[in-house]
């Protein structure tokens, strides 16, 4: 059997733990043993992108420790594996736990896709859906129609595309506080896009992008519901 | 940390919607010439643009002095310019020299960095903008929003306005009658000028050549119709040879708008030559540093001078298609200028500008010569970092860095802040980056307990 | 020191190179070259210009009064005189080259065209010969990679004059001529015009 361990970032540990809860069924539904190891705690992404490279060091140090010897590593944000898989270099260069860590990382979407080369995992989830691509997943990890091809595989799912589902819903960590107005015009203009699918649930593999999305949607009092992809995946 | 004002631009609806929908349409054209099918060879010719690029700069004082060889071997004069102020010298003299009263300029955002009409107007020398958008702009006193489309911002009834008011034309609504009421008035500055100065797309050192792309036909009529044509470019515009010309070509208007080729290509080596029935009788380079060698010297940050100025990165910005040109502090703006206004002015001038990006990576994605714009806004931002003067920051951040290696610790925190999180816009403690998040959208409501200890009492 | 010498200086110390590399190889693509006034009528007709194809001089020369419409003009072959051009309405010239791929038409300053000719006057007619017709740019720069060897100008046009800069409103005639007119006598002798 193949042990999974997951690093279910610090957002879906503390803000969305159903988002973890549904990744570990879906793959142990998959055939996988599943395991968290309890040290872990952030990518250091706040940091580095906050140009605190000292400091995001000594995280992706404490994170290369936790995760010593695993063999798979997956991440249900498209952001926070690749802050691992492509810049702990940066932070760590010539670091040869960086180099062997690298090919064992996987994004959620891109492990059952690509490792466990599932696209099916037998869901059902009745719902007119679209898809938000987050930029990191998007421009970083290259993902784009994997995650599409398994909502395509949910029974009862109908896919719809908003017309601006590469833009940037406006997060980008810390950007959201510190230009909060532009934040907030660019989250506005990605849930107009939304609204005009006529679509009830906007689903992401990125669960910041969904906390930007869904704050934004209740603040104007829509009833659109947003979903991580592993949510969507582990209903039945 | 201070920020720009960009409230006004995000209200007015008029200009969201110019702006959004002029970036959409170019992004648009570009998307559908440059697809896989469309331009198989996209990916390979942006990598050898890059290449190209990348060993012109790495050897630029080899061709510096081929272009200058060249230059003068066809005639033409080197001017070296170490800032604004030797270049505006040069020209200023040049004209006064000359007797020059009227000059007409074709676009050129280097010489708007050097404040170029400004120094003229001093002087008493009439310097009119012959591009239809920086003309219009000129008019009103205002300067350019976009590199591309100076003045998408305004609507065709400003336009009239800013005609009637200044050229005392009738009101007009249409576009092409605007447009005829600006070719017959500048028709009469072509004619009449006695020098026209252009920036330069590219300078072609094997040749001496400096190369100007346009749709208007303006750059044509500045560079051929005065006596006296000089050309005002970066140092870093240089290429090796007029057939590296074949790859940028392909890539410049295709970026820029989505055309396979702009209208009017020009390939200039010199005044005219014996026997030519017109063209310059002189000819003059300005190559300015004004802080490019500078960038030059940070390799890691030097690709920021491959810019072929194609304005594809603006057009995909959403934090500009948000706020729009006049909010950048630099006559750079979008993404290109967030990497460069820092390195010429140092971080410490505008240290919040690498800051306003959400990292999507846009930009990076469209980049002709494939400058790694979100690589250099990290590295900008731990410049800034490095520069210190934000210790509360600093010492945040330490604090995160340390509970963040102790996740007992990062447990017990997490649970208790996010329990004590105020969900409501007016609630007393929403300070800070709360007060901010919750001015624009709602906080999620915090979970009965968090993943890790779910998982604790699953497992046991 | 001059300035010349500061910036080089600062150029060579910001660069602080160990060694030189090589140029990247040049990137010249091939194109088929069957179908090239077909695909050239093509391209320029997208952009609004009117493409006529002829089989001798004389057929060529009933297509420029055609197009002329009894409007004043200039040829390029008549004595030059600015101020002349300045006020005509049709420029007519010859090309040295045309591209079939973006209906480009390319003209160097050393055939003794004058530069404004195909600039100032609102309407611009060509006459070339078919085989002048190559089938892109990268043609060009390959049969001349030194453009600026006897010309003190190489231009590129391609189409109409335009702009988008109110409102994005497309807009033809700005600066250069708003009417462009080509005639191709396709024929298997090259011409002198």
């Amino acid at each position: 059997m193949m042990r999974v361990s997951l690093f279910v970032t610090c957002v879906v540990d503390q803000v969305f733990p159903n988002v973890g809860m549904a990744m570990a069924e879906v793959l142990e539904r998959a055939g996988c043993e599943v395991e968290f190891r309890e040290s872990q705690t952030c990518c250091a992404q706040p940091a580095f992108n906050s140009g605190y490279r000292d400091q995001a060091r000594s995280v992706a140090e404490h994170f290369l420790t936790t995760f010593e010897g695993a063999e798979y590593i997956v991440v249900p944000s498209g952001s926070c594996c690749s802050m691992i898989s492509h810049h702990f270099a940066e932070l760590l260069p010539g670091d040869k736990r960086v180099h062997d860590l690298e090919p064992r990382v996987f994004e959620f979407s891109q492990f059952l896709l690509n490792v466990l080369k599932v696209d099916d995992v037998g869901a059902s989830f009745d719902a007119l859906v679209t898809y938000h691509d987050s930029c990191h997943a998007l421009r970083e990890l290259k993902i784009k129609n994997g995650p599409r091809q398994l909502l395509g595989n949910v029974r009862g799912l109908r896919l719809v595309e908003m017309d601006i589902a590469e833009e940037c819903c406006g997060f980008g960590g810390t950007f959201s506080v510190k230009f909060p107005e532009i934040s907030g015009g660019m989250v506005r203009t990605k849930i107009d896009s939304i609204e005009r699918t006529g679509a009830s649930t906007v689903v992401s593999i990125d669960s910041s992008c969904l906390m930007q999305i869904q704050g934004a949607l209740s603040r104007a009092g829509s009833k659109i519901r947003t979903m991580h992809l592993a949510e969507i995946l582990a209903s039945k | 940390m201070k920020t720009p004002n960009v409230t006004e631009a995000l209200g007015d609806s008029k200009l969201q919607l110019a702006i959004y929908s002029a970036t959409a349409r170019m992004a648009e054209r570009r998307r559908d010439v440059v697809s896989p099918d469309a331009m198989p060879d996209y990916q390979a010719l942006r990598q050898h643009a890059h290449d190209i690029k990348k060993h012109t700069l790495d050897h630029l004082d080899f061709y510096l002095e081929q272009m200058e060889k060249n230059v003068e071997a066809r005639g033409g004069k080197v001017i070296w310019a170490r800032d604004g102020a030797e270049a505006c010298a040069f020209i200023q003299k040049l004209a006064r020299d000359r007797g020059v009263k009227v000059i007409v300029k074709s676009k050129s955002m280097t010489t708007e960095e050097i404040h170029l009409n400004d120094h003229l107007e001093g002087d008493g020398v009439e310097a009119v903008e012959t591009d239809l958008g920086e003309y219009i702009l000129q008019l009103g006193g205002e300067k350019p929003f976009h590199i591309i489309a100076p003045a998408l911002h305004k609507t065709k009834e400003d336009v009239s306005d800013v005609f009637e008011k200044h050229l005392h034309s009738k009101r007009e609504t249409s576009p092409e009658g605007l447009t005829k009421i600006a070719r017959i008035a500048l028709r009469e500055k072509f004619l009449e000028a006695g020098m026209g100065i252009s920036g330069a797309n590219f300078l072609v050192a094997d040749s001496g050549a400096v190369v100007l792309v346009e749709n208007e036909g303006n750059a044509r009529l500045t560079s051929s119709a005065p006596k006296i044509h000089v050309a005002v470019s970066g140092i870093e515009k240089l290429i090796p040879r007029a057939q590296d010309l074949a790859v940028f070509l392909k890539l410049l208007g295709r970026s820029a708008t989505g055309q396979p080729l702009s209208v009017y290509t020009s390939f200039l080596a010199g005044p005219k030559r014996e026997g030519e029935p017109d063209g310059p009788e002189e000819f003059y380079l300005v190559l300015l540093d004004n802080g490019r060698t500078k960038l030059l010297a940070d390799e890691s940050k030097r690709q920021s001078l491959y810019c072929i100025r194609c304005g594809a990165c603006l057009n995909h910005c959403p934090v500009y298609r948000k706020i729009g040109g006049y909010n950048y502090p630099w006559v750079y703006s979008g993404p290109i200028g967030k990497i460069l206004t820092p390195q010429f002015m140092g971080i410490e001038h505008d240290p919040w500008l690498p800051f306003a990006s959400s990292l999507c990576g846009a930009c990076g994605e469209v980049c002709p010569v494939k400058i790694e714009i979100p690589r250099i806004l990290l590295e900008l931002r731990s410049d800034k970092v490095a520069k210190g003067g934000d210790n509360v920051e600093l010492w945040s951040f330490k604090v995160w860095s340390w509970v963040m290696r102790h996740p007992k610790i990062y447990a017990q925190l997490a649970s208790a802040a996010l329990s004590a999180a105020p969900t409501k816009k007016d609630s007393f403690f929403a300070v800070g980056p709360l007060k901010n998040w919750l001015s624009q959208r709602d906080l999620p409501v915090p979970p009965a307990k968090s993943f890790r200890d779910w998982w604790k009492e699953r497992t046991h | 020191m001059t300035s010349r010498e500061q910036i080089l200086r600062s150029v060579r110390a910001a660069l602080n190179r160990q060694s030189n590399e090589p140029v990247p190889p040049v990137l010249l693509s091939e194109a088929p070259t069957e179908g090239l006034v077909e695909q050239f009528t093509k391209a320029l007709e997208a952009l609004a210009g009117k493409v006529v194809v002829v089989k001798t001089p004389e057929e060529a020369q009933v297509e420029v009064d055609k197009a002329l419409k009894g409007r004043t003009f200039i040829r390029s072959s008549d004595p030059f005189s600015r101020a002349a051009i300045a006020t005509i309405d049709v420029g007519i010239t010859s090309a040295d080259y045309a591209l079939a791929d973006t209906g480009s038409l390319v003209m160097f300053t050393e055939s003794n065209e004058s530069r404004l000719l195909s600039l100032l006057p609102p309407c611009h007619i060509a006459v070339i010969s078919s085989s002048k017709i190559v089938a892109s740019l990268d043609d060009v720069f390959r049969l001349r990679p030194l453009p600026g060897a006897q010309s003190s100008a190489m231009v590129v046009i391609t189409g109409p004059s335009r702009t988008a800069d109110i409102e994005m409103r497309l807009v033809r005639g700005v600066h250069g001529p708003g009417e462009i007119h080509v005639i191709i006598i396709e024929d298997d002798v090259t011409h002198s015009d």
